[in-house]
């Protein structure tokens, strides 16, 4: 097959609020978004709180419907297709949950969990059942003797264990990762981020990784794709896009992340405030009130995702007219 | 069970150090405002009790932040806790002293510690807007607050409040004033919570998790407030976190916490640089860091459950190198050098 695995197009998705007796207005929570994931890769979703991240993960599986634009998995248009076709497709598809023990059945011991999608999709004929379920606890680092647990009786290491299990058993070729590990642990953490990585080197999967943090990105992700208020502001690849950022967000979120050690130093670039209405936003940059390089410019004209060299994009108008090659080092503007 | 407590060296907790520390810059921090000394906590059942706190032996001086990391159910939170007065059933302290300014907290009446809470040791938690009152505004909520502590009343009520928002960055303080909790973002709220705590003016924070929940632009925006207010106001803390980033952003000393104890504590710089504990090590190795990439070292296994406390070291049973000392005796806390502290029967050799 040629071409990436996930194609994801202009995908938008509105939802209407009231704003007053018969009045609707329009939140926009992800706005032409387009991304690809290929087969083996990891493309990171980063973004804070009310970026949008989750509505495109859950808009890709069709848990939710697009208002707009096209999802295509391996080349066939799925933002379309009846209901009965994508739960076909739900198989190649899987999600990997937060909060692992939210979403997993307590009434249900975790082999019964696993062995579930086994049965719904009809993967292994049903004597064989209990083969596989042992086969995948083993994949995920877990022994036969958590078969028979329950949920709560696991920690949060082997909970999320059992959640990617569960997520595998299906054969997917395509992992939505939403904040997988932010629940856990830092030497648990660690663990799971490294199951993930061998998975994905085993089974050439594709991930989807939906995450805030800039450290477990850099660790997992191939290319990373930066939301704010529902629009992708910059993407590229990972090294690049959080060693030389182009868009001020970006610089932003990378100079919030904590140090790695106490004498290290770093530029950092305060946003003020917090980010503003997703309901009905401005067609100029989104940021404009946050920036610290924010002018007269920023507001007048469209933000429109616009390609620097070959890789990379960035949505920051004075980036665009500013930079060379890629080199654009502004003084904030009197705030 | 009760074989298996750590008991920290009490040679060492009362060796006669001297009351003001040097500064991590080598200078001299302000004198010593808190010091615990043993502290033991169990967790008491009709059936059973568990030990949750094994001998915690931790100082604070004037205008120091010191950071306690730690995993989950590692203890910190009940240390915070059992310091303030805040420890409810079944938490009970069964041992140990907390001196503050001189008194020991333990050995107070309620009325004598509720004097004391919020008005020279104040608290402030992950979730703020869980911990503000919904149905009051925060304008009301402060203004009970300063006229509790400062007896202050109408119009001079009112100004100080805006004051104490303006303090903590919050733009435009009168409209804040009239907002419920749910009308805040997770920020604004957090902000709101620590003008709350600084009402009093008090002389110790202890901060439980204070940017853990919110957004990263957000988090940066409250430690540096954190900061800001150590500077501004002299103000001690105790910041409580699993976040080691956090830790070298904000602190000046760490200790850490696993399984009920300290297991190592020492400037921040040093604890990063020369770090002994073998569980310290590892949880430096294990975190994913903005420069670098390639496969975490984990560690193998997972946090105790307390219930089932591992006999001699806690951590034996994911330490490589345990040795059968590790397995039947507790490591006390044994001064490295001067300022830095490991509890660890092998650091010597592991250097």
């Amino acid at each position: 097959m040629t071409g990436p695995l996930l194609d994801v197009a202009e995908l938008g998705k509105r939802y209407p609020v009231r704003s007053g007796m018969f009045r609707y207005r329009e939140l926009v929570a992800a706005d032409k978004v387009s991304l690809t994931v290929s087969a083996g890769k990891t493309l990171a979703l980063v973004g804070e709180s009310g970026s949008g991240k989750s509505t495109v993960g859950r808009c890709i599986l069709r848990l939710e419907k697009p208002s707009s634009g096209c999802v295509r998995l391996e080349g066939t248009d799925i933002t379309q297709l009846p209901e009965p076709e994508v739960r076909k497709l739900r198989p190649q598809m899987q999600m990997v949950y937060q909060e692992p023990l939210e979403s997993l059945n307590p009434r249900h011991p975790v082999g019964k969990l696993v062995a579930e999608p086994l049965l719904l999709h009809g993967i292994v004929p049903k004597p064989e059942i209990k083969r596989k379920v042992v086969e995948l606890f083993r994949l995920v680092g877990l022994g036969e003797e958590h078969i028979d647990r329950y949920p709560h009786a696991l920690s949060g290491g082997q909970q999320q264990r059992v959640g990617i299990a569960r997520a595998l058993a299906s054969n997917p070729k395509l992992l939505i990762l939403d904040e997988p590990t932010s629940a856990l642990d830092v030497s648990v953490e660690a663990q799971i981020l490294n199951l993930l990585k061998d998975l994905q080197k085993r089974f050439q999967l594709a991930y989807l990784f939906i995450s805030h943090d800039l450290a477990v990105v850099s660790m997992l992700a191939d290319h990373v794709a930066v939301l704010y208020l529902g629009q992708i502001v910059e993407s590229g690849p990972t090294r690049d896009v959080l060693t030389g950022s182009y868009h001020p967000y970006t610089r932003a979120l990378v100079s919030a992340t904590p140090v790695d050690h106490p004498r290290q130093s770093k530029e950092r670039i305060t946003l003020s405030g917090e980010p503003t209405s997703p309901v009905e936003p401005p067609a100029h940059c989104r940021l404009v009130p946050r920036c610290p390089y924010a002018q007269p410019v920023c507001s007048q004209s469209r933000a429109e995702l616009v390609s620097v060299g070959s890789n990379r994009a960035t949505r920051c108008v004075r980036f665009q007219r500013e930079h060379v090659d890629g080199i654009w080092n502004p003084s904030p503007e009197n705030l | 069970m009760k074989e298996d407590i750590a008991v920290a060296n009490p040679e060492i907790a009362s060796n006669g150090e001297p009351l003001s520390v040097p500064a991590a810059d080598g200078g001299l921090a302000g004198k010593e405002i808190l010091r615990v000394e043993n502290l033991e906590v169990e967790f008491r059942f009709p059936d059973s009790s568990v030990t949750v706190l094994a001998g915690v032996n931790l100082d604070v001086a004037e205008g120091e932040i010191v950071g306690i990391v730690g995993e989950s159910g590692s203890g910190k939170s009940v240390t915070a806790l059992s310091i303030i007065g805040l420890l409810r059933p079944p938490g009970i302290v069964t041992g140990g002293r907390i001196q503050f300014c001189g008194q020991n907290l333990l050995e107070l009446g309620a009325d004598e510690m509720q004097a004391i809470r919020g008005e020279r040791i104040s608290m402030i938690f992950q979730n703020p807007r869980a911990s503000l009152n919904p149905v009051f505004t925060v304008g009301k909520v402060l203004r009970e607050v300063l006229l509790l502590h400062g007896g202050l009343r109408g119009g001079a009520a009112r100004m100080r409040a805006a004051e104490l928002l303006a303090d903590v960055g919050l733009p435009d303080p009168d409209a804040v004033l009239r907002r419920y909790p749910h009308q805040l973002s997770g920020g604004m709220a957090q902000r709101a919570m620590i003008a709350l705590a600084l009402a009093s003016s008090p002389q110790l924070l202890l901060a439980d998790e204070p940017s853990t929940a919110l957004d990263v632009t957000i988090q940066y925006q409250i430690i540096q407030l954190l900061s800001r207010l150590r500077k501004d106001r002299n103000l001690a803390q105790i910041v409580i976190t699993h976040n080691l980033g956090v830790i070298a952003e904000l602190c000046d000393r760490v200790a850490v916490m696993y399984a009920g104890a300290i297991v190592e504590e020492a400037p921040v710089e040093r604890l990063f640089d020369e770090t002994l504990h073998p569980y310290t090590k590892g949880l430096l190795a294990a975190r994913a860091r903005t420069e670098g990439g390639g496969e975490l070292e984990s560690i193998p296994g997972q946090v105790p459950d307390m219930k089932r406390r591992p006999a001699g070291c806690a951590f034996h049973p994911r330490c490589a190198f345990a040795t059968k000392i590790c397995r039947s005796e507790s490591p006390g806390l044994e001064s490295s050098s001067p300022r830095h502290r490991v509890a660890c029967h092998r650091w010597r050799e592991l250097i």
